[in-house]
């Protein structure tokens, strides 16, 4: 099971976190009460231009320094403080939820084009492989990943979502089977400027892990889903793919199909296939994807998994249920259900 | 002195009381097992090979047939083979051939790795009702894709090269006309060209008999060159080098010039009669620079049109080999287990020497993927591949796609009586003799054998869907599907995969 949902406002005008909350804790029924999160993009304005790094510690002492000193080593932090939590009844701080505001030094990554981005690339995956005790579970720029074991009000409360405004947000009320419910197994995941949400499975994950793998991930939370930040990553930052192609690679047409296409478009596709096949992804799944720029939801080639699509105005709202997004914004003038694979775009209008 | 002889390795029986003396049997043992004297059907088991002809063909059950029906005094070390072989070599001083695949007792992986089924969490996919993909494209992948937008277009600047489509990930191996016949051959072509894959030619060049069906060809180029001209090059759909062979790694081949009969010769541009013999190594390859330039070369002299691959024996060091082969604009690795058929192979060779396919295409794949070079080229695997239970575990482990041998030669009649480099297949397979080639209808030959690839390719879909997938690139290295059963953790750890229950 698992229930998601994702909102952006086009005109970057940033909303609270209640009203969000409220939709996924309808959706309670599709999850277990062991893990729930959420994302939001545009709360950190005063650190804007820094990494928002945060980190789950098991405890201030030996794994903090440790970060501490690693992160010192490769950059700055602007700041750092404890992540505001609020213990509920049903919830308590089994992790300490911390945030640094981080710039890396450009010059220490040779041979890339996009240093800032590659440092912490390689921070995150160094940290969340050597450094016990610690996991960064988000790492995005004016942005942040708030998320825990539990049902999704306790979760909102435990960090009073409602004290921040975004211009996006996904949320996610989890189903566990891979993982139990531990903290970093609960979604959304992050890497750098992408968010990932999903319901279902990826029966590919193997493929995709080892591809990905073959490229300079590593995978550290023990769930299928962070392999599609880092295949996002990839095929859209490093491979310079639009989202539009990155989820036709990710959930390509059927070959029945693309012989059956015009032939300059038959040809481009047949390109993607080969070259993104190990990208390709199988198995019953929803997702839905953020950055900075925008949102983009699909579903696995033959949708088994449900995702329905919402306007209103300047929003646009994804999710597996209508009743979420019609709690979310009662007035919503357009619904509609996605075709398998089809991706789903909102762009922010600059 | 005299050893005198050794026990019987088959004894055959006649149920009088059944037989009609059709004499079927006679007829049809080209072994010479059967003889009438006096109206009677005299047996001399000696002959025999047990390639079962004479009991596939007896209308009335009416042949029994033993194995070792003479006991050792049994002995965990000296087992029979060993003391035979002994015997054999003191009497000869020869190398011992033999023929087909490694006859050795060693475990077989395949048997050890289980697949993948979805219950719950994940739904299976029911192939009659939703697409299933086995379409594989073999041939080198860009790394990465480059366009340029173009007023909202997008244009393509990234250039595929040329890529053999397979409408399921499984060919025929390469069986050259000469070691097998040519109703063999004729056969094997016909159902690669009916099912939408490929056949390999062998290292024998092509009979123009194939050559409507050349399409689906992929020619070999082997150390011994035999059949090999820019005409030839260019019929092939894609070009093979041959380095080495699973069932004999490290040596060249050896066809005797009794099989070299004229059409035998012309095809293969050797005299009449004469042994074909291709040396050990290629005598212009002795580093990865030259394999690398002959792979050039054969893609200048065919305009960059072919996809060429390079087939070497699983050996030790096959990762580092394949590796470096990536390296090169060959657009596929072959690789060729240590349980690989073969006409004729010295047993030292055969039943010693070389590593199992699971391994190596494990070590491989492995090997590429931490180069970040996995995709760009695509790996093919052979040598005991069995059933399409073995195909989808290889496939698991990182194969694109399979070549088969053996099985196919089984589904034309070959019983594995392992007699191959006898020339006397009474099948018709490994033989020249045209009354022996004759009993091969190429026709009923090459349904039979596309009815196998069909099955295979039936059952696959079936796998996928119970585990989910609906695209063989899904399927492809991804061991999380796969689970080691009883399997030491060494070889766990080289396959990377889990234990049952893991």
């Amino acid at each position: 099971m698992c229930g998601i949902i994702g909102v952006i406002d086009r005109t970057m005008s940033r909303m609270d976190g209640s009203h969000i909350k409220r939709a996924l804790s309808l959706m309670d029924e599709r999850g277990s009460g062991e893990g729930a999160g959420y994302v939001a993009y545009g709360i950190y304005p005063d650190y804007a231009d820094c990494y928002a790094i945060h980190v789950f510690f098991d405890n201030l002492l030996e794994p903090k320094t440790r970060v501490d000193a690693i992160l010192k080593q490769w950059g700055r932090i602007v700041h750092q403080e404890e992540i505001p939590t609020y213990e509920q009844p049903g919830l308590k701080k089994e992790h300490i939820p911390w945030r640094y505001f981080f710039k890396p030094f450009t010059d220490l990554v040779v041979g890339s084009t996009n240093p800032d981005d590659d440092n912490v690339t390689n921070l995150v995956m160094a940290i969340n492989t050597e450094v016990e005790g610690a996991l960064v579970f988000s790492s995005g720029k004016n942005l942040g990943v708030f998320k825990a074991s539990g049902w999704p009000e306790d979760v909102a409360n435990f960090y009073r979502i409602e004290d921040y405004k975004g211009y996006i947000w996904l949320a996610h009320n989890r189903y566990p089977t891979n993982t139990s419910g531990w903290w970093g197994g609960a979604h959304p995941f992050n890497l750098l400027d992408w968010s990932v949400v999903h319901n279902g499975e990826i029966t590919s994950y193997g493929t995709n892990r080892r591809y990905v793998e073959g490229q300079g991930y590593q995978c550290t939370m023990l769930t299928d889903t962070e392999v599609v930040a880092y295949l996002f990553d990839l095929l859209g930052r490093k491979h310079g793919l639009p989202s539009e192609m990155v989820v036709e690679a990710l959930a390509p047409p059927f070959w029945d199909e693309i012989d059956e296409m015009p032939e300059k478009k038959e040809e481009f596709m047949k390109a993607l296939r080969l070259t993104y096949g190990p990208a390709l992804m199988n198995g019953p799944f929803a997702i839905v994807v953020a950055t900075k720029d925008g949102i983009v939801g699909f579903t696995d080639r033959i949708k088994l998994r449900p995702l329905i699509v919402g306007e209103n105005g300047s929003k646009l709202y994804i999710s597996s249920e209508e009743a979420a997004i019609r709690t979310m914004d009662p007035d919503v003038d357009t619904i509609y259900m996605p075709r398998a694979g089809e991706p789903v775009i909102g762009r922010v209008v600059e | 002195m005299s050893l005198g002889s050794v026990p019987l390795k088959y004894k055959i029986s006649i149920d009088r009381d059944q037989c009609m003396k059709c004499m079927r049997c006679v007829d049809n043992c080209s072994y010479g097992v059967y003889r009438i004297e006096d109206d009677k059907i005299i047996i001399d088991s000696r002959k025999c090979t047990a390639c079962h002809r004479c009991i596939s063909m007896c209308p009335r059950d009416a042949i029994n047939l033993k194995e070792r029906p003479v006991d050792y005094r049994s002995h965990p070390l000296w087992t029979t083979e060993a003391r035979e072989d002994v015997i054999n070599q003191a009497r000869t001083g020869k190398i011992i051939l033999a023929g087909m695949g490694n006859a050795v007792d060693y475990p077989i992986i395949f048997d050890r790795l289980v697949l993948d089924a979805c219950q719950v969490t994940n739904p299976s996919i029911d192939p009659l009702r939703e697409p299933m993909e086995l379409r594989t494209y073999i041939g080198k992948k860009p790394s990465k894709l480059e366009f340029t937008k173009n007023n909202g277009d997008i244009d393509l600047t990234t250039q595929l090269t040329p890529n053999l489509k397979l409408a399921t990930p499984l060919m025929i191996g390469h069986m050259s006309y000469g070691a097998i016949s040519l109703n063999a051959q004729l056969s094997l072509a016909k159902a690669v060209a009916k099912t939408g894959t490929f056949m390999g030619t062998g290292e024998g060049g092509m009979h123009e008999s194939i050559y409507p069906y050349q399409d689906h060809t992929i020619v070999q180029i082997a150390s011994g060159r035999f059949g090999v001209d820019i005409d030839y090059l260019e019929r092939g759909a894609a070009i093979e080098i041959k380095v080495g062979q699973g069932a004999k790694p490290g040596i060249g081949g050896h066809l005797p010039g009794e099989k070299v009969c004229a059409d035998v010769s012309c095809t293969r541009m050797i005299p009449l009669g004469s042994d074909a013999i291709s040396p050990a190594p290629h005598h212009d390859i002795y580093s990865i620079e030259d394999l690398a330039q002959l792979v050039r070369s054969l893609k200048e002299a065919t305009n960059w049109e072919k996809p060429v691959f390079v087939k070497i024996a699983a050996v030790h060091n096959v990762a580092a080999i394949a590796a470096g082969i990536a390296r090169s604009s060959a657009d596929a690795v072959v690789i060729d287990g240590f349980k690989g058929g073969t006409g004729a192979a010295p047993k030292v060779f055969r039943d010693n020497v070389g590593i199992p396919i699971e391994a190596a295409i494990a070590a491989v794949d492995q090997k590429l993927n931490d180069q970040g070079i996995r995709n760009e080229v695509s790996i093919i695997a052979s040598g005991g591949i069995r059933n399409s239970g073995d195909l989808a575990k290889s496939i698991a482990l990182g194969a694109d796609a399979v070549y088969i041998g053996t099985a196919s030669l089984i589904a034309l009649g070959c019983r594995v009586c392992g007699n191959c480099y006898r020339g006397l297949c009474p099948w018709g397979i490994a033989t020249q003799k045209s009354e022996l080639v004759e009993r091969i209808d190429p026709e009923v030959g090459a349904q039979n054998v596309a009815n196998l690839i069909h099955a295979w390719t039936l059952e696959l879909s079936e796998l996928m869907g119970a585990a989910g997938l609906n695209s063989i690139e899904s399927l492809r290295g991804n061991r999380e599907r796969l689970r080691g059963y009883m399997l030491d953790q060494g070889l766990l750890d080289v396959m990377q995969i889990d234990s049952v229950g893991a």
